[in-house]
């Protein structure tokens, strides 16, 4: 059973998110990778404001399709989240509370997402043309010179992803690696 | 002799561009489907089953597999009877490369220097094109899209021959285990081992071509590779890293002969969007 999250998220809902929970995630999600966060870094360095406000948001790592005539986005599936991790924990201190992508994170970060009471969701990673399906509006919101590395702002209806990290400092990686281990 | 114009070579490649990164292979298919029997990890077959809907919703709306849709990955076996005509046979790639990636609404993923600006190509080009001659006045493309993130998973070591087939394992085992979760499991481990340095990275990607469940028709090889399959879904990173027994769906190696004094082996490992699409000419 998927339980039906909103964003922006408080702390009572993430504090009571766990590691393996299935959800379902509705709202307004931004979208970053590599080179976007690159420029989050530069802006933050130089003392600049960012491009959206962070406070309880949650960034979706991915680099999505162009959108084909009459659809709302291309094929938008997870990308690796390790490459983020040196930008992650400095967006999570300024009120970033979720981020979604595959794939495991540096102890900075969990130390970064118990600390500031955050979770990491992943979403299956190549099923893009599926996660797709719930995105309903895409604008490209900063960035639209990087092209599919652009930062999106997106509306989601029951976005199917699953807690990796949460705010506890579990980590559902290594639980279910664990359990299957022979 | 015969004559092939090289505008042929163009309209194919871009077809296979879209097709590839629209449509599953039937074999990759049916592995998943088998897996879906196999794993026992409840998350796991649930995991399994999305990536399988994924590939449906993918064909019916005709629209890529998976959002990175990889650099293009072209293997040509030009026949040494066949004469291009009309232009240059890498242009005309790369200008199939160039519409298949505008008119199929697949996503720009090259960037034209690795380490500086990084600027997007816009184009997805180049295309990373190895050619080889063969008999017959034929020419055969496959493309084979490759994602960055199982790319960069990928590894190669120069073993020594006193390590045998055991440091080949460990080496093997020991990449996937550090790739856990990040390259989208079920992956399909493809192992190049011997030759120079250049040459077993190369057979580790061909490797990757072989329909899944086929194995290597030398016996001790193929040997090998089922042994490797079964320790590294021993690993239980899963479908997707989130634990389960089917971590990867083959294991494919290559192999050549190589020097004296080394043993090169390489591993490409490929996610589960293992995409890769024909064409004779």
């Amino acid at each position: 059973m998927s339980r039906i999250i909103n964003t922006p998220l408080t702390d009572e809902v993430t504090c009571n998110l766990y590691a393996g929970d299935r959800v379902l995630i509705n709202g307004i999600i931004y979208t970053g990778r590599d080179a976007a966060h690159k420029r989050l870094a530069e802006l933050l360095e130089r003392g600049e404001k960012l491009p959206f406000e962070l406070n309880g948001q949650v960034i979706y790592y991915v680099g999505p399709c162009p959108a084909k005539p009459g659809n709302v986005i291309g094929s938008a599936g997870p990308t690796t989240s390790c490459r983020m991790d040196v930008y992650a924990p400095v967006l999570m201190e300024m009120g970033l509370k979720g981020m979604i992508g595959k794939g495991s994170r540096s102890k900075d970060v969990i130390d970064s997402i118990v600390r500031n009471k955050c979770v990491y969701f992943a979403a299956v990673g190549g099923a893009g043309a599926m996660l797709a399906e719930a995105i309903k509006e895409a604008e490209v919101v900063a960035f639209a010179d990087l092209g599919p590395e652009a930062i999106f702002k997106l509306k989601v209806e029951n976005f199917p992803a699953i807690v990796i990290a949460d705010t506890e400092g579990k980590d559902l990686y290594k639980i279910g690696r664990s359990k299957y281990q022979r | 002799m015969r004559e092939l114009n090289v505008d042929v070579i163009t309209n194919t490649v871009e077809n296979l561009c879209i097709e590839s990164n629209y449509f599953l292979p039937r074999d990759v298919k049916k592995a998943l489907e088998d897996a879906v029997l196999k794993e026992e990890s409840p998350v796991g077959r649930e995991t399994l089953l999305d990536i399988l809907k994924n590939a449906e919703i993918a064909a019916r709306n005709q629209v890529p597999i998976c959002q990175d849709t990889g650099l293009t990955v072209v293997f040509a076996e030009l026949g040494q009877d066949l004469r291009l005509v009309g232009g240059d046979f890498y242009e005309a790639i790369n200008e199939g490369v160039r519409r298949g990636y505008k008119n199929g609404y697949l996503r720009k993923s090259a960037v034209d220097d690795p380490f500086l600006v990084r600027k997007n190509t816009g184009d997805n080009t180049p295309a990373i094109i190895h050619t080889t001659i063969v008999k017959g006045d034929r020419l055969k493309i496959i493309i084979a899209p490759k994602g960055g993130g199982s790319e960069n998973m990928s590894a190669l070591r120069m073993l020594t021959p006193s390590e045998g087939v055991d440091g080949i394992k460990k080496f093997v085992i020991d990449t996937v285990d550090k790739a856990g979760s990040n390259p989208c499991p079920p992956v399909i481990v493809g192992v190049g081992i011997g030759g120079t340095v250049e040459m077993t990275a190369l057979i580790a990607k061909k490797a990757l071509l072989r329909t899944v469940g086929e194995h290597n028709p030398n016996t001790e090889v193929a040997k090998l590779e089922n042994e490797l399959l079964e320790e590294i879904n021993n690993l239980g990173i899963g479908p997707q890293g989130f634990g389960g027994r089917i971590t990867a769906l083959a294991v494919n190696i290559e192999t050549f002969p190589a020097h004296l004094a080394s043993m090169p082996v390489a591993v490409n490992i490929q996610c589960h969007a293992a995409r890769h699409k024909e064409a004779v000419l």
